[in-house]
């Protein structure tokens, strides 16, 4: 079952991947009601995500994906365990996604307004419950003899839970925030620069408590080092992001926030391992790399699709990005929308 | 607890429900990036300014049903785990690898270049963004086989082996599953009834605007582009819809059997086009019957012999156990019917109308009208297909392997169901509100610049462009 020790770390990259980017997004969502004095300046923190956040989410959706097809058992049993978290953020990021396009077609301030707290909402939402429900996978939730999840949606919202929810929150807008120093000029960059600088404190200590809880929850695992090393590289990669937003290095600054978000969920990954989902009820019901995935021949195909799409998939979207790679100013938004 | 609550019945409604629902974007997509790109390669080609008003008011049409397809279609992925995990436990090993070779050779593809092509009118040379529109009407068209391969499996099981001691069924032929017979003509038959609803609503908005004398040489382009399209698609869902019967009446018989409501084994079997009174079989007062057509359809030959219901029946109690093997008959008879006529009946629609606008010809205004309310036809046309092709399944979720009883997720209550139910159905409903306006709005709007008789070239490197939001 070497295979499955593959898919384990490529579902791993996926949601990496889909956390380092559609979690820009939500802070770019989230930083509306700060940043946004006026439509316009609404409209530039939109535009900034326009032709990406589209792009971005669907790497949830191949992550999704990939782990039916890899860990069967796994998917079954946390999508149908949580449940009405689950369901929650697929409202959000529905209210979401069709509020970047509706916000603008009606008459009225109110119209708009509305669709912009509803980005709001539908961006925190799932910021903020990703990490709840990844704390509580890698805390164990109660699961019996059959492989199914026994609690209900207030099971998850205990005190680590929460606080794993907090910190993605708090990781996710920083971001974001960070994001618009780099994708916006003049005042704009101005203000998402001083709100980063002083977001990142409270984001440093929610985020470093965080970490500090999931080492000691692990403390007895063989490999604590690992756990430990990339936690700590997580919090040094956050700290430097401070520092360099400060120091007006936009780009710098945002691969360093990049990175904190590469090793924190890293850090949920090796805590996890070997299992998938362990069992608070008892340990002989953990679902477990081993017993949850699909055969060796499923993975073995599953790997030369990847194999193949992969560097594509990294290739074109590169280019996406470079395409959309200049900055957005005001004085880029039409009065009138032609959209 | 209440008999309302009961989570199997409460899932089965929400997958009905958000997948038609879903299933109203998608064929729009696929079809209408098609023409899109067609169009875009007319104005690339020939230079002609009326390609490219074309392909700016129906590519705005195309992006609002896009982004209401990717929105709904999460809802698709997540809804398999969430109220169906016994069936994904059981099938996720087979079932699942379709999923995500659609997600990572289709899904990243086409969300790429859909942004690219949206956003890069000013910043890609027209080669390279005209390749855009094309790269993505590929991906839908590619995702589509993806996902139609993994319905397939659930038709017609193939390329697996069942894991006694693991309780699941494991892949063991990928290419199998890939090449199986149904996706074989079902994708074909998808993908042309995807085109039809894409022509028809280019012919309604052309039609519109006709009827107003409103820029008569780019509509009548565009009405006469959709009419055939539309015709030459209807003949590829005829054909295609053919070569599935085939299959449907080898693989499941049952199915065919219920979309006639035949009880008993005939050779030589009619077909009824209506029938009045009970279509179970009990009393039938009258009905319309083309002989040997049933036969006809089923076998190619027109004493061929179809399997009866009552036969099947007793063949699956021997082969599976007692139970009752029979989908909603009524259903799937008149489902099928429907089915048939609405497609027919906008492919002769078409038909006429390219009759009536032949040489330039003005037709009557009531056929303007008709033209704008046939709009959608097709898209009935595959829902009520699709409600055949469900429906007629049961109670089977996987054909011959697992019933739909049995792979309703065992510990989500009814209570959760219900919630997830109502609040899709609200959601959705609110959505689908907005975006008929918003359709309906940007088919009657003519984007700026259609006056214009040239490009005009400080629109092309203008930075305002880049900006959609």
């Amino acid at each position: 079952m070497d295979l499955a020790y593959v898919w384990f770390l490529v579902v791993g990259f996926l949601f990496i991947g889909y956390f380092v980017l559609d979690g820009f997004d939500f802070g770019v969502g989230m930083s509306l009601p700060f940043l946004g004095k006026d439509n316009t300046d609404r409209r530039v923190l939109i535009n900034t995500i326009g032709p990406v956040w589209d792009l971005n989410e669907t790497w949830l959706i191949v992550a999704g994906a990939s782990l039916f097809a890899a860990f069967p058992i796994w998917y079954g049993t946390l999508f149908s365990g949580f449940y009405l978290a689950l369901l929650l953020i697929l409202l959000a990021l529905i209210a979401r996604g069709v509020s970047f396009e509706y916000r603008h077609l009606g008459k009225g301030e109110r119209w708009t307004n509305w669709f912009d707290w509803m980005i709001v909402i539908g961006s925190a939402v799932p910021a903020l419950l990703w990490g709840v429900a990844f704390a509580n996978i890698i805390q164990g939730v109660p699961i019996d003899e059959t492989g199914n999840y026994t609690g209900n949606l207030f099971t998850l919202l205990n005190p680590y839970g929460l606080l794993g929810g907090l910190t993605t929150l708090m990781l996710f807008f920083l971001h974001g925030v960070i994001f618009v120093t780099l994708k916006t000029d003049g005042e704009m960059k101005e203000r998402a620069r001083s709100l980063a600088a002083r977001s990142a404190i409270l984001t440093i200590l929610v985020a470093a408590s965080f970490l500090a809880w999931t080492i000691w929850q692990h403390r007895a695992v063989e490999h604590i080092a690992v756990i430990i090393g990339l936690a700590g590289a997580a919090a040094v990669a956050l700290v430097v992001a401070w520092v360099l937003t400060m120091a007006r290095k936009e780009g710098w600054s945002f691969t360093a926030m990049a990175l904190t978000i590469v090793f924190a969920v890293g850090t949920i990954l090796a805590a996890l391992f070997p299992n998938v989902m362990p069992s608070s009820t008892d340990p002989a019901f953990t679902l477990t790399i081993e017993n949850a995935s699909s055969t060796e021949y499923t993975l073995t195909v599953m790997s030369w699709i990847a194999l193949f799409a992969m560097p594509l998939v990294i290739g074109y979207q590169g280019w996406t990005y470079w395409v959309f790679r200049k900055r957005i100013t005001r004085s880029q938004i039409p009065t009138e929308v032609s959209h | 607890m209440l008999e309302w609550l009961d989570p199997l019945v409460l899932a089965r409604w929400q997958f009905g429900l958000t997948t038609l629902y879903h299933f109203l974007f998608v064929p729009l997509t696929i079809g209408m990036a098609l023409l899109v790109a067609i169009l875009q390669t007319a104005w690339v080609n020939t230079g002609k300014l009326k390609y490219l008003h074309l392909t700016h008011l129906f590519g705005r049409i195309f992006l609002i049903n896009f982004a209401m397809g990717v929105v709904t279609g999460i809802v698709q992925e997540f809804q398999f785990g969430m109220n169906w995990s016994d069936y994904s436990k059981f099938v996720g090993d087979v079932f699942g690898a379709p999923l995500a070779m659609e997600g990572l050779l289709a899904f990243f593809l086409e969300a790429t270049f859909i942004g690219l092509w949206i956003f890069g009118w000013d910043k890609l040379s027209p080669k390279v963004h005209l390749m855009t529109i094309w790269m993505t009407w590929f991906s839908t068209a590619l995702s589509a086989y993806f996902i139609l391969a993994a319905n397939a499996f659930m038709q017609n099981p193939v390329g697996f082996v069942i894991n006694e001691e693991r309780g699941r069924a494991e892949l063991s032929d990928i290419v199998a599953v890939l090449t199986n017979p149904v996706v074989l003509a079902s994708y074909p038959h998808t993908l042309f009834a995807s085109i039809m609803f894409a022509a028809v609503v280019v012919v309604a908005v052309a039609a519109w605007h006709l009827a107003r004398g409103q820029h008569t040489d780019e509509m009548r382009t565009a009405l006469r582009f959709g009419g055939w399209v539309n015709v030459a698609a209807f003949g590829g869902v005829a054909l295609t819809g053919d070569a599935l019967s085939l299959i449907m009446v080898q693989t499941q018989p049952m199915k065919m059997a219920a979309a006639e409501a035949l009880y008993t084994t005939t050779a030589g079997a009619s077909f009824s086009l209506f029938s009045l009174g009970t279509p179970d079989g009990s009393a039938e007062i009258w009905s319309l019957r083309v002989p040997y057509l049933l036969s006809i359809l089923s076998t190619h030959d027109p004493m061929g012999v179809v399997e009866g219901i009552n036969d099947l029946q007793a063949q699956y109690e021997l082969a599976y156990g007692p139970g009752d093997y029979m989908p909603i008959i009524w259903l799937a008879y008149w489902s099928f019917r429907w089915m048939i006529g609405l497609g027919a009946l906008a492919a002769l629609i078409s038909v006429v109308g390219l009759w009536v606008t032949r040489k330039g010809r003005q037709p009557k205004s009531w056929q303007w009208k008709v033209a704008i309310w046939a709009a959608p036809l097709p898209m009935l046309a595959s829902l009520v297909g699709w409600i055949f092709t469900e429906m007629a399944r049961q109670p089977w979720i996987v054909f011959g392997l697992m019933l739909t009883e049995d792979g309703v997720s065992p510990n989500v209550t009814g209570l959760e169901v219900l919630i997830s139910l109502v609040a899709f159905t609200a959601i959705y409903g609110a959505l689908a509100v907005v975006n008929v306006k918003l359709i309906v709005k940007a088919a009657q709007t003519i984007p700026d610049g259609w006056d214009k008789t040239a490009v005009d070239t400080d629109d092309r490197d203008a930075s305002k462009l880049q900006t959609v939001y």
